[in-house]
């Protein structure tokens, strides 16, 4: 199995930090958007699409199209992480990042496939992408294409009964093509997860679920790519619990629920963005 | 285009044996149940095609967003459970995951109205077609006998985009002929022509329709009888061509006068030709166990209780 070298963790590091400062800027300039949950998946995000999915900038026009691996965002509300992923990816020009959430735009406020190439499926609405996912991972079985496919969930979002129907989908169908991210930043837009509905611990559910399950620090580029490594080889569906910080890499929003879905005013955008560039 | 032999024939098995048709002539259908399949009768299509039969066991929204997943790569996947578990339980995933980004999803809803008899109101879904007629970018579509639902099936492994399939419980009468019938979506299609008053109705209801026409001819009536198979989007000008000349329409249907085909020629006639209209349906309310004629009689669905309505409406009695 490869591990992610010196030079390729810096390239991550680095590109993350440019996925963090469109992030603040998109929903500064949009005047709304969710910070926190979109700041916990940057590392994740980045890594995917840098180092671990088979994807194509050109999109279907792309010979090799079918056999991407998908990603779908479950937690649709992380969109402004993805959106400049996919831009810095080549996927759109990076200027069109200004456009989040305007009229008009291709960048809705949750991810909508028929507005953006690059989106798979349309989210938003929470706990849906799993089932799709596993929609997905049949459909790829059935017609013997071997990709992956990702999805990304937020700790919160499995409150929604709807992914343990998921959850028992991809195992009894056996989905091992099927890498589902838990972003564990422990807090919804209320307060904190384990106050509100308690879902800890994550990984015997899984595991009792008939799943695998391997926990990392989400903010950790090798750990990540090292869970996905490990995860295309299972023959079961794998859960990768990702500890992550909400509000990552802005102090004042880190781990406070209050920037689940609030923009910064201007002097707070101007202290995020002192620190982003640091 | 009608057929005169009225035998009396299950809908569901017919939407199986059309599943399995399909399904020997194109690869990428694939079809989805919610631990219903001997009851909606997909079962057949997962007898001969099991590796692209899913049973989802009791989890309708897994079903639908599964449904999603798999279209996304090109698969044309019909999921079946009963009408108001279809409609009614999921919801959010039809509305987000479905109709918003248009994808290729079949719903066929078996047990739609309050036919679904003893069971009660708990599985007597009469609000469905309301609840799929308001989200955009979906076709809605009752048909009324063996014969229209084969059409409708095939039309719709052919048709890119959402629909919402609704058929019933009960055996129905046969109604069209089928060597000559074909499906049209985007018409209504007229069964009789009158000049007294216009009947709207489709579905199981068709067959009672024609009935009432009949008893309505002894009465002296000419009723022009307007079957609608597809309930979004609306053939207007069928509607506003019928109503303009009989002036006094009636709308029958085994829903919900709230939200249906009611609705739905309101809707359209108060914008293009204002016209008196009489919705007969369930009224704002529940249903209950029962028999299925007998729940028919009471909620005054059978063709003799609509031409007494219809009279009523008439001034006639």
């Amino acid at each position: 199995m490869t591990e992610l070298n010196e030079k390729e963790i810096r390239e991550i590091r680095e590109f993350a930090k440019e996925i963090r400062k469109n992030i603040v800027e998109m929903i500064y300039t949009a005047k709304s958007g969710h910070p926190g949950g979109n700041l916990s998946a940057v590392e994740i995000l980045s890594t995917l699409y840098l180092k671990c999915m088979n994807h194509f900038p050109d999109w279907d026009k792309n010979p090799q199209f079918k056999t991407r691996d998908r990603l779908i965002l479950s937690k649709g509300h992380a969109s402004a992480c993805l959106y400049s992923v996919l831009a810095h990816c080549g996927y759109f020009p990076v200027e069109e990042l200004k456009t989040f959430r305007q009229l008009g735009s291709r960048l809705q406020g949750h991810p909508s496939v028929k507005h953006l190439k690059g989106i798979e499926v349309s989210t938003g609405s929470l706990g849906q992408g799993l089932s799709i996912a596993c929609g997905v991972a049949l459909g790829l079985k059935l017609d013997k294409i071997d990709s992956n496919v990702f999805v990304y969930i937020g700790d919160g979002e499995l409150q929604e009964g709807s992914v343990w129907e998921g959850v028992m989908n991809a195992s009894h169908n056996k989905l091992d093509n099927l890498i589902a991210f838990i972003d564990k930043n422990n807090l919804q837009i209320d307060g904190k997860t384990d106050d509100i509905k308690c879902m800890t611990p994550l990984d015997s559910k899984f595991l009792s679920f008939g799943w695998d399950c391997i926990e990392i620090d989400g903010h950790n580029p090798s750990e990540i790519y090292d869970a996905v490594q490990k995860a295309k080889q299972n023959n079961k569906p794998t859960a990768i619990i990702a500890n992550t910080v909400k509000g990552k890499g802005v102090s004042f929003m880190e781990n406070n629920a209050g920037w689940h879905g609030k923009a910064p005013n201007k002097d707070e955008f101007a202290l995020a963005m002192e620190e982003l560039n640091k | 285009m009608l057929t005169n032999n009225r035998e009396r024939k299950s809908i569901r098995a017919e939407y199986g044996k059309t599943l399995v048709e399909l399904g020997r002539i194109n690869p990428d259908i694939v079809v989805l149940d919610a631990d219903l399949s001997c009851s909606t009768q997909t079962a057949m299509f997962g007898k001969e095609f099991p590796e692209r039969f899913f049973n989802m066991g009791i989890s309708e929204q897994d079903m639908m967003a599964t449904a999603v997943g798999l279209s996304t790569v090109g698969k044309i996947p019909f999921a079946s459970t009963f009408s108001m578990f279809a409609a009614g339980r999921a919801w959010d995933q039809i509305r987000n995951s479905i109709c918003y980004p248009k994808f290729n999803v079949k719903i066929v809803a078996t047990h739609g109205g309050i036919t679904v008899g003893e069971d009660g109101a708990s599985h007597q879904a009469l609000e469905d077609i309301s609840i799929m007629r308001s989200i955009p970018n979906m076709m809605v579509v009752v048909p009324a006998d063996c014969a229209e639902t084969a059409e409708v099936i095939k039309f719709a492994a052919e048709y890119k985009g959402p629909m919402y399939i609704r058929i019933a419980r009960t055996n129905v009468p046969d109604v069209f002929d089928r060597a000559t019938y074909k499906f049209n979506p985007t018409k209504a299609v007229i069964i009789s022509e009158g000049m007294d008053v216009t009947l709207v109705t489709n579905g199981e209801t068709l067959a009672e329709a024609i009935d009432c026409v009949e008893i309505l001819k002894e009465q002296g009536v000419s009723a022009e009888l307007i079957h609608l198979p597809v309930v979004k989007p609306l053939d207007t000008e069928t509607l506003v061509q019928s109503a303009k000349k009989t002036k006094k329409v009636v709308t029958i249907e085994n829903h919900s006068i709230i939200g249906g085909v009611g609705s739905a020629v309101c809707e359209t006639l108060c914008e293009y030709a204002p016209t008196s209209v009489l919705r007969i349906g369930t009224n704002d309310e529940f249903g209950q166990s029962g028999e299925q004629r007998k729940l028919m009689e009471f909620y005054g669905l059978t063709g003799e209780k609509l031409a007494e309505k219809v009279m009523n409406f008439l001034g006639k009695k």
